[in-house]
């Protein structure tokens, strides 16, 4: 038998719970977007009045302005989208225990058994009058198509894909449309003329692993049909995949001696948010922009796995040493830890390593955090920050820092 | 959006009754009754809650409970 699953996604879901608190405002064209004065001004969310007028997540404040002059522009509340989310969960709580989320705005259910439309109208009627926000839901038999399902019409909307009516609905639709398929993979795809994904569906598959290795015979099976990914609960779903910080900054970084201080910044988050989690990871990742989004990113993965504040650091800056010979200035940086375990299944010795050295810098970072606890982020800083206050003011930490909502699987857990 | 003082009775199960609705002017409500509750959005008012549909001097009013706050509304679909 068929798994019966439902893709249930909040139509611009910032701009529409802002709406629902401003009532004044329906009907014009709005946005919710960063704080211009600390150069995070990007729309986050639209809704779609401002969406007709050209306004794009992603764009400036600027831009979008230009394109649309009565836009409002309302600044986030990240408080209340948790809590719009967890109302809506609780929603979908009444129909399965099935509920895998996927970020704030979206989740998958599986509701094997009952009859899907149904209870997706009924879902959506529901979120409707108890939250005031509207949801599109796709229904399909696995989550690829029911996310797509989702997509194909909204707002306030219910797509049915059974399988007698992919080739009619699925295939047509352009290859980006693709759950897994990024920009990336968009173009190596579009550049060899596959555009759909039925013809996705339908590429030798051996061109598909020569352009993409073992992913690109993984996409054809979810443009197949054939995806058989469960829906998990959230008991089955790691509570946190990576714990990462970045920040755009208030002037640009210009040589390795920036970098080196702001990436001692969030190597600090990183590593304290790793100790207070009691987790460690083995791989770390840095990654840079400049004003024109041109950027890298690159990894490193240890041999054992840290929350070693000095050791997160040390790597970054060294995967930025290989990798960028500062021919530009970069506007925005973060950090990443991943490949993570508990800190508390210990860890194995390594012959050459001076372990009374390492073991030194752990004890003098356990005080640095209790009295970081204790009288804030910048109480204890290493000297050379103190040259560039202006780079290194920001305390990633304790600041929340909203980014648009269209997260990747497995995206960090910031 | 105004919030107003309720008075309300917290029941020994947790459910929440609203009793009497203080006006921001002073003027004193008794409810004479809930006839319904449920989770909505108003609309009209711009928040979401627990929406009691209340009898009050005769006319149906809408009390709504978010988290500690209460708001009203006159009229929703």
């Amino acid at each position: 038998m068929d798994r019966i699953i439902l893709h249930s996604d909040c139509n611009s879901f910032y701009a529409s719970v802002e709406l629902l608190k401003r009532p004044e405002l329906r009907g014009r064209p709005v946005a919710v977007g960063g704080d211009v004065e600390r150069r995070h001004g990007i729309i986050l969310a639209k809704n779609e009045p401002a969406k007709a007028a050209g306004v794009k997540t992603g764009q400036a404040l600027w831009q979008a302005r230009e394109k649309c002059p009565g836009l409002v522009i309302l600044p986030p509340c990240y408080e209340d989208y948790v809590k719009f989310s967890r109302f809506a969960r609780q929603i979908y709580f009444d129909y399965t225990d099935r509920v895998e989320p996927f970020g704030l705005d979206e989740a998958w259910l599986d509701v094997t058994g009952e009859n899907g439309a149904a209870l997706a109208h009924e879902i959506r009627r529901r979120v409707k009058r108890e939250l005031g926000i509207t949801v599109s839901i796709g229904v399909s038999f696995n989550k690829v198509f029911a996310k797509l399902g989702s997509d194909y019409k909204k707002p306030d909307a219910v797509t049915l894909i059974p399988r007698e009516r992919v080739a009619e609905i699925v295939w047509p639709l352009p290859v980006t449309d693709l759950l897994g398929v990024g920009p990336a993979t968009g173009a190596k795809l579009i550049g060899r003329g596959i555009r759909t994904i039925g013809e996705l569906a339908q590429a030798p598959e051996d061109l598909l692993r020569r352009l993409l290795g073992k992913n690109g015979p993984a996409l054809q099976a979810c443009a197949r049909g054939l995806d058989a990914s469960p829906v998990k609960r959230p008991e089955d779903v790691p509570q946190v995949k990576s714990v990462g910080n970045s920040f755009t900054l208030p002037r640009d970084m210009t040589c390795r001696d920036d970098a080196a201080r702001v990436l001692y910044v969030l190597a600090d988050s990183v590593g304290r948010r790793l100790r207070e989690k009691g987790l460690m990871g083995r791989q770390i990742s840095v990654w840079m922009r400049d004003s024109s989004l041109f950027g890298f990113q690159r990894q490193a993965t240890l041999p054992a796995p840290t929350d070693a504040t000095h050791r997160i650091h040390e790597i970054a800056l060294a995967l930025v040493d290989a990798n960028y010979r500062w021919g530009r200035p970069m506007r925005s940086v973060g950090v990443s830890v991943s490949d993570l375990c508990e800190a508390a299944c210990g860890a194995q010795l390594d012959f050459f390593t001076d372990t009374a050295k390492s073991r030194r810098l752990d004890v003098l970072e356990e005080v640095g955090d209790r009295l970081k606890q204790r009288f804030g982020s910048r109480c204890l800083l290493p000297a050379t920050l103190l040259a560039a206050p202006e780079l290194t003011g920001f305390d990633p930490k304790r600041d929340h820092v909203i980014r648009p909502a269209d997260p990747s699987p497995g995206e960090a857990a910031s | 959006m105004t919030h107003v003082t309720m008075i309300a009775r917290f029941a020994p199960d947790g459910t929440v009754t609203p009793l009497t609705l203080c006006w921001t002017d002073g003027r004193r409500y008794e409810i004479d009754r809930v006839l319904d509750v449920r989770r909505a959005a108003s609309l009209k008012q711009g928040g979401i809650g627990l929406r009691y549909t209340c009898r009050i001097r005769g006319q149906i009013r809408y009390l709504f409970l978010d988290g500690t706050r209460w708001f009203v509304s006159d009229n929703e679909p």
